[in-house]
């Protein structure tokens, strides 16, 4: 019969006048709206599609690693140092006789984890207090960003090294690290949101309510600045994976046997003439990831920053 | 009988050290319970800056207010906002814009720990003309009109008595001008709430208000009626020219204007 | 009108592409344009602002625009090439916009924009062109010329912006003048002393005015004669001085919801029905 035929594309078509209607029927389907129109912004910049794919390949390589690879990256054939990409091992083996495959694919845990634990620090920190900083102003702001400014002048992998040697080699402590040195900018950049938007109208009407300063900041002020604190992550995250690769390269990072790429690039580095592989495949993925980032923070600033024509 | 709202006085200032500029200077007035009055002026003539500081935003300012009886202090308190609410000129930028309009309208009912907030919030809609069909828009979804009404809405849910209105239709299409003030004046009937209307429009004003104060330069120039005004018989050249300019375009008489701002 | 008309238009069209579909913006707009005062009234979303830009082609894409004719002193806009339209659009055509603060450019004087617009369309050396430009100023009735020409413009209020404006578009002697919402962002006496001067500079030199406002009754007093739009088309084109006679239910619903000093109070404003029909119906 047509109707059985037509029916998944009217149940496509259903869902969809629901995500375009003008009148939203509860906070879910608002926000559900808003996250569509979003989305089909996003979809429209292909470059920012490609960001996005190689974020989500990477998550699921992540995800689904035991049954991407053979074994976990960390048993070691010696008789099998050092051999070239081939069939059995398509990115070739390490000086341990490690299968460089499987470890490359096993280290997108470890690059998640260091990029998402510091992304979980560094944004409230800096949220924190940006906001505060630009909405008390005065004395507190100027406390505040002193002690911003204090970590924003070290160079950061300088201030990392010195950390991580301060509290031992290790990926938490390398994280800790990185975040310490990451989230001045957040705080500045929540600071100059705040700045910008705690004289509108409408937060002189949540005033005009009764409202308390910690209900403007938390239920007024945070979610303006979010998007652009977001963003700024987003951008971000290559220089952050660069400097765990650096600290892993220095040996201050992701200890053996995790398959941290950075640390993997630094015992390569001996083979780099005769065996260009070992150093070379963890320095692509290294470059893939940090380009996927780049491209998927360049697209969400098009969609989410009003002020590069985004409408949200 | 004290009236509802009493200025006596009022001198207020903006900004600091040698950026510290006199905006409002001498200003007294008085409205009663029930009444529509208007501030009439043009742009730096203080009329917004007045209710501003009544309503707490200014904390700069020296004199003597009282709301219903109560003097005003430098701070404001919870029930003074129960008392008294405000409604903004720009309808584009008195909503936050990543709120809907359902939280927009149940924030107050919970910082006043009021409850109820589902009947509070579809009744507030319905009385302003909206139905629940707009509820959940963001105020990007809405049109200037509505967004208003909105506005409106948000102000008439703590239930005040009185209601300060800065230039609430200035920003708006005419005909969407005569929807809002007329919704302005049903709920100010069944009400029987206080304005005061803040506006450069004084056309707006008249229709509006029974009485009216013209501002220029921080001062009030003249107080009178709208009947007065009618009969074209204001006292000040500044309220004569006014309304001279009201009236529409007249070549010889804009040849005739004198400024009465400070130079450019 | 014997002579022949300044500016042509007939059936314009004007549509944009959104992500929500096709928005037309105007719907087939026509009217003439001679050595007088043609005010444009709608209020927003009606077209009145993009059917001025349309005029000097300043729709960017994703806007299209096309028209049977668009003609200036009988040639055809739409199809000239860009450079010929260049040196139309400030020479032959200039346009005034709402407001100074956002058309002047913050970071040059006063004075170096407007020896700039000059110099760009009259090939002139800078002495000249400092004169003519102190020159305009004292036109548009600027007590002390030399101090605003090396002013910024936020030293400016808004009428001085604005006069400042006119200056500069008014400087290379157009034929025709586009002034898109300009006395909005100004106080009503100012507003009045700005038309004032448009009024005689338009009189003086015989240019075409065309007013685009949402201001009814400013354009009624103003204008020699109103056209009004509505949803992208004119609902109704009348003299300035028989408004009040006008027949469109759109005008004289626009006519009277407006709060009038002189009516009696205590009566709700009139509230505009709009009619569905005149969505499809314009002149």
């Amino acid at each position: 019969m047509a109707s059985e035929a037509a029916l998944p594309e009217s149940r496509l078509q259903n869902l969809r006048s629901w995500l375009l209607s003008d009148s939203p029927e509860s906070v879910f389907h608002a926000r559900c709206q808003r996250f569509y129109l979003g989305w089909v912004a996003f979809r429209a910049n292909p470059i920012a599609m490609i960001g996005l794919l190689i974020i989500v390949g990477l998550v699921v390589a992540a995800a689904i690693a035991p049954l991407l690879t053979g074994g976990d990256g960390t048993e070691q054939f010696l008789s099998d140092r050092l051999l070239p990409p081939s069939a059995q091992h398509w990115f070739g083996t390490d000086e341990l006789g490690r299968d460089i495959y499987d470890r490359i694919v096993w280290g997108t845990r470890v690059t998640l984890y260091i990029v998402g634990l510091v992304g979980t620090l560094v944004v409230p920190i800096g949220l924190v207090i940006g906001t505060v900083a630009g909405y008390v102003g005065g004395w507190v702001d100027n406390v505040l960003m002193r002690f911003t400014d204090i970590f924003l002048a070290f160079p950061r992998l300088i201030l990392a090294l010195a950390f991580v040697s301060a509290l031992g080699p290790g990926i938490e402590n390398a994280v800790l690290a990185i975040a310490l040195t990451t989230w001045s900018p957040y705080a500045r950049l929540a600071r100059a949101e705040t700045i910008t938007i705690r004289n509108s109208e409408y937060i002189m009407a949540a005033r005009l309510q009764g409202a308390s300063g910690l209900r403007i900041l938390y239920g007024h002020i945070m979610p303006l600045c979010i998007s652009s604190v977001i963003i700024r992550l987003t951008l971000d995250m290559a220089g952050i994976i660069l400097t765990a690769a650096g600290l892993g390269f220095l040996g201050l990072g992701a200890q053996p046997p995790l398959p941290e790429w950075g640390a993997m690039i630094s015992t390569g580095r001996q083979f780099l003439l005769d065996q260009w592989w070992v150093a070379t495949v963890p320095g692509i993925a290294i470059f893939v990831v940090s380009l996927g980032f780049n491209l998927l923070g360049d697209g969400l600033r098009d969609v989410l920053d009003p002020k590069s024509g985004g409408a949200a | 009988m004290t009236d509802m709202i009493e200025v006596e006085g009022l001198n207020v200032t903006f900004g600091h050290g040698k950026h510290r500029v006199l905006a409002v200077r001498d200003v007294s007035f008085h409205v009663a319970e029930g009444e529509s009055f208007g501030l009439v002026g043009e742009s730096g003539s203080g009329k917004s800056t007045v209710i501003r500081a009544l309503c707490g935003l200014n904390p700069n300012w020296s004199g003597r207010m009282a709301m219903a009886g109560n003097r005003l202090t430098a701070r404001r308190d919870k029930p003074f906002y129960k008392l008294v609410q405000m409604v903004f000129q720009d309808p584009y930028g008195s909503l936050h814009p990543r709120h809907t309009v359902d939280r927009i309208l149940s924030e107050p009912i919970a910082i006043h720990d009021l409850g109820d907030s589902e009947r509070r919030v579809a009744r507030a809609l319905e009385e302003v003309g909206l139905g629940p069909a707009f509820r959940f828009r963001f105020p990007h979804q809405l049109s200037g009109g509505q967004r208003q009404r909105v506005a409106v809405a948000r102000a008439l849910i703590l239930e005040p008595r009185v209601i300060l209105l800065d230039e609430p239709t200035s920003a708006l299409d005419v005909s969407v001008q005569a929807e809002v003030l007329n919704l302005l004046r049903r709920i100010k009937r069944e009400r029987n709430l206080t304005y005061i209307l803040v506006s450069h429009n004084l056309s707006v004003v008249a229709h509006m208000c029974g009485r009216i104060a013209v501002m220029n330069r921080g001062r009030i120039v003249e107080e009178l009626s709208v009947a007065q005004l009618r009969e074209r018989a204001p006292t000040q050249a500044y309220t004569r020219q006014l309304l001279t300019a009201s009236l529409g375009y007249d070549r010889e008489a804009v040849a005739r204007f004198v400024d009465f701002t400070e130079s450019a | 009108m014997t002579e022949t008309p300044l500016l042509v238009v007939e059936d314009l069209h004007v549509e944009f592409t959104t992500p929500k579909g096709l928005v037309e913006a105007v719907r087939g707009v026509g009217f003439t344009l001679g050595r007088e005062k043609l005010g444009i009234v709608g209020e927003s979303g009606s077209g009145k602002s993009v059917t001025g830009r349309s005029i000097l082609r300043l729709v960017q894409p994703p806007g299209r625009v096309r028209a049977k004719r668009l003609e200036f002193g009988g040639r055809d806009l739409l199809g000239m090439p860009e450079s010929e339209l260049r040196r139309i659009r400030g020479r032959r055509i200039s346009m005034v916009m709402q407001d100074p603060k956002f058309s002047l450019n913050p970071v040059m004087t006063v004075g170096q924009q407007i020896t700039e617009a000059y110099r760009v369309h009259a090939q002139v050396d800078r002495r000249e062109a400092v004169r003519r430009a102190l020159e305009m100023l004292k036109a548009v009735r600027i007590r002390d010329p030399e101090r605003v020409y090396h002013a910024y413009p936020h030293e400016l209020s808004g009428g001085m912006g604005q006069r400042v404006m006119i200056a500069m578009m008014l400087i290379p002697e157009p034929d025709v003048l586009i002034a898109d919402e300009p006395t909005s962002a100004l106080d009503v006496t100012v507003q009045l002393q700005v038309l004032a001067i448009l009024d005689d500079l338009v009189t003086e030199r015989g240019m075409g005015l065309m007013f685009i406002s949402h201001d009814l009754n400013l354009v009624a007093s103003f204008c020699d004669r109103v056209l009004i739009m509505y949803a992208g088309r004119i609902m109704e084109i009348c003299d300035a001085r028989r408004l009040d006679e006008a027949r469109h239910p759109y005008t004289r619903g626009l006519l009277n919801c407006l709060p009038q000093i002189d009516a009696a109070g205590g009566a709700d404003l009139p509230v505009l029905t709009r009619d569905p029909a005149w969505q499809e119906q314009g002149l």
